[in-house]
């Protein structure tokens, strides 16, 4: 069963190769049957593969199947190679499940657009990228499919590219993300020159046996990666990308923009979790920056009109509250969080979709409203989505990841009550500006009249998703209510075990209590300035500070002014430097001969005439007297 | 015919090619131009049967023929060209005639 396991990258992929080469001349439905069916394939074999994962282990908990050697250059060799393990294994089932039946719902949602076939090649070519980033078994591998992502996410974001603001999103995107995979190219480098070879079990066993804790090495090389995850899943400093990014469509955004791409950042740190683990430093700098982004962008989620905006920036938050757990080193809560957030994530935007689908393709919340009864199975899922992104407590699956990271940023022997505190406030933004928005789209009156009710295939993704961002959770029970932790006994040989030094039934049951009451607080304050008293929301709406917050603490200002504008200007200056001139001067050089040489063609017989009879003329002197 | 030198036959053919060629240059109606390349090609067959006689060999003679002939083809395209050239511009001016100039 394990030998499948080359299988699940490769379907999409060719399913991309089929639609790419032959997507103008098949059929839609045709289209849409490659398109969704790779994936399909895909999955149930993951799903196969992790079955038999489960049921019998393979010998050391993880399963390498090596394709062929990709090439040798000296001693370095890197091959084509899948490894999977507990880590790799949650990963691909998240993409490609969650990845199918984001397909299934674009079969539906983009039925009407002229680049149907062109959409699902991309988004094929995707799921073949990413599936290969988590199951690379070298660094190199996983930065082909690290790049091939962020490819397939410039090509979707600019998916309508007759917009030229679509196009510059794209640009955006693709540009902000580049600076940090200079970073992580720099620190594969730094491991190739060190250890000579980029497999990541050898890198991980060398680098425990060889590094001292705290070495400036692995600060430097830990910090290098940082900045490609930093990058990818758009976390402080390089966040402003994400928000822009949802110019593409909406399932785009489903998939990549919120449940897998930017994850990948997640993946990478809690893969390198040993050369992380060997730098204090650097993992504390881990869960400042997740602290702070889930801060920032959780603020600047409130103030935002475009509902898809709302999300995003709440994407950015949710993966703050990850790149925490991983700096607090409750490595199995960061991937327990990834996998509920990309449940009622890809939820939440599949509904948004649906929305904007039923509103002329509308995103202001403010033109929406009194949903809640047009759209049936769009509102009870959404409301299970956001309950969960809220953390309702018990009954959603974002209760157990969430409180379990907050449990640790305060337990856990690197964490502290300042990264609690963090994590509180922003649970309760969270709860405040999703149920804002729920308020605003589903409640209230009527705005705009419906223009699109979903059919099954859309109604299929969102009650799948559904019932995951509820019932997803209960596979791993906080510690105070007994022992059930079907995630974290699967990735515990993966990880160090988290060393907590507050512990203790009640106090954890305290802090779960602290962490309901400030959730249900924040539904009923959103409830409270939305519904009953909408002035002052509105008269907040024109004040300074949330025009602060909605233009995302004013990084685009700050970015434009410090880098764009000198770029711009420098370039400007040296738009005709020297060795451009040479180049220039051959052309200009060429069409000064030809406007010469075309004045002797003046089209008077008599001129060649005597052209001819002077170089007879000179031609015969120099025979004769040369 | 043996009292004839060759440099005068030389000459006579000399003076014959430059008042063709003078011609070519200097006239600007198509069929002057032609006559006078004609007188140009029977220049240089005198040429060629004063060389012949000089070394009394037929190939001079021999020669004269082809370009005789020569000269016949090569005057019947030309009229051709001319005729058309007059229902197309309806003038023989050499200088009008410029359109494919560069």
């Amino acid at each position: 069963m394990y030998g499948l396991l080359w299988l699940i990258p490769i379907v999409p992929f060719v399913g991309f190769l089929i639609l790419a080469l032959f997507g103008g001349r098949i059929k839609r439905q045709i289209a849409g049957i490659i398109g969704v069916g790779s994936v399909g394939i895909s999955a149930l074999i993951t799903i196969l593969v992790g079955i038999n994962f489960l049921a019998s282990p393979p010998n050391g908990g993880s399963f390498t199947q090596v394709l062929y050697s990709w090439f040798r250059v000296g001693n370095f060799a890197p091959s084509i190679a899948f490894h999977l393990d507990g880590l790799s294994l949650v990963f691909i089932f998240i993409i490609t499940f969650v990845g199918f039946l984001i397909h299934l719902y674009s079969a539906e949602y983009m039925q009407d657009d002229e680049g149907f076939s062109r959409f699902f090649a991309y988004m094929n070519l995707f799921i073949g990228s990413m599936t290969t980033l988590v199951l690379a078994n070298n660094l190199l591998l996983l930065y082909l499919g690290w790049e091939g992502v962020g490819l397939c996410s410039y090509l979707l974001i600019g998916f309508w590219y007759t917009e030229p603001e679509n196009g510059y999103a794209a640009r955006k995107a693709f540009i902000v993300t580049r600076v940090g995979d200079t970073a992580m190219a720099i620190g594969l480098f730094l491991l190739v020159r060190t250890f000579g070879t980029l497999n990541i079990q050898s890198i991980l066993h060398s680098a425990s046996v060889s590094w001292p804790v705290g070495s400036s090495i692995a600060l430097t090389v830990s910090l290098l990666l940082l900045g490609g995850a930093v990058g990818k899943s758009a976390q402080l400093p390089l966040q402003t990308w994400l928000p822009d990014a949802m110019a593409g469509p909406t399932p785009v955004s489903a998939l990549i923009h919120a449940a897998t791409m930017v994850t990948a950042g997640v993946y990478l740190i809690a893969r390198m979790n040993v050369v992380f683990t060997l730098s204090p430093t650097a993992q504390l700098i881990v869960a400042i920056i997740g602290a702070l982004t889930l801060l920032l962008a959780g603020f600047s989620a409130l103030t935002q009109k475009d509902i898809k905006r709302v999300l995003a920036y709440s994407t950015i938050s949710q993966i703050g509250y990850m790149f925490l757990a991983l700096g607090v080193g409750a490595w199995s809560a960061g991937i327990f969080h990834f996998m509920t957030h990309a449940f009622f994530k890809a939820l939440l935007f599949l509904g948004a979709g649906a929305v904007i689908l039923a509103q002329h393709h509308k995103h202001n919340m403010f033109e929406m409203g009194g949903l809640k009864d047009k759209l049936p199975v769009t509102f009870w899922t959404f409301l299970i989505a956001s309950a969960s992104l809220a953390a309702l407590p018990i009954i959603t699956a974002g209760f157990y990841s969430k409180d379990m990271i907050l449990w640790h940023a305060f337990a856990d022997s690197k964490g502290s009550v300042w990264l609690w505190i963090a994590g509180i406030v922003g649970a309760l933004i969270t709860s405040v500006y999703t149920f804002r928005m729920v308020f605003l789209t589903f409640y209230g009156k009527s705005k705009t009249e419906i223009s699109y009710h979903p059919k099954i295939k859309i109604k299929i993704a969102l009650v799948v998703l559904g019932f995951l961002s509820f019932a997803g959770g209960f596979i791993e029970l906080p510690d105070s209510w007994g022992h059930f932790a079907l995630l974290s006994d699967l990735l515990k040989s993966l990880f160090p075990a988290p060393t907590l030094i507050h512990e203790g039934a009640g106090l954890e049951i305290f802090f779960q209590a602290i962490s309901a009451v400030l959730v249900i607080g924040g539904v009923f304050i959103a409830y409270y300035f939305i519904l009953k008293n909408p002035a002052f929301s509105l008269k907040f709406k024109e004040s300074k500070l949330s025009k602060y917050w909605f233009s995302g603490w004013g990084f685009d200002w700050l970015y434009d002014k410090v880098f764009v504008t000198p770029a711009v200007f420098f370039s400007r200056i040296n738009k005709s430097d020297f060795v451009d001139e040479i180049y220039t001067g051959i052309g200009k050089l060429a069409v000064l001969g030809n406007k010469l040489f075309s004045l002797t063609q003046s089209g008077r017989i008599s001129w060649y005439a005597i052209g001819i009879v002077i170089g007879g003329i000179i031609t015969l002197t120099i025979v004769v007297f040369l | 015919m043996a009292n004839i030198s060759v440099g005068t036959g030389l000459l006579l053919a000399g003076i014959l090619f430059m008042l063709g060629l003078l011609g070519v240059l200097i006239r600007r109606n198509v069929i002057f131009i032609l006559m006078s390349i004609e007188i140009m090609l029977n220049a240089a067959g005198l040429a060629f049967v004063v060389a012949g006689a000089k070394w009394s060999q037929p190939d001079g003679q021999v020669m004269f023929i082809f370009i005789l002939t020569m000269a016949a083809a090569e005057v019947s395209v030309g009229l051709a060209l001319i005729l058309q050239i007059y229902k197309r511009f309806k003038s023989l001016n050499a200088d009008n005639l410029n359109r494919m100039k560069g």
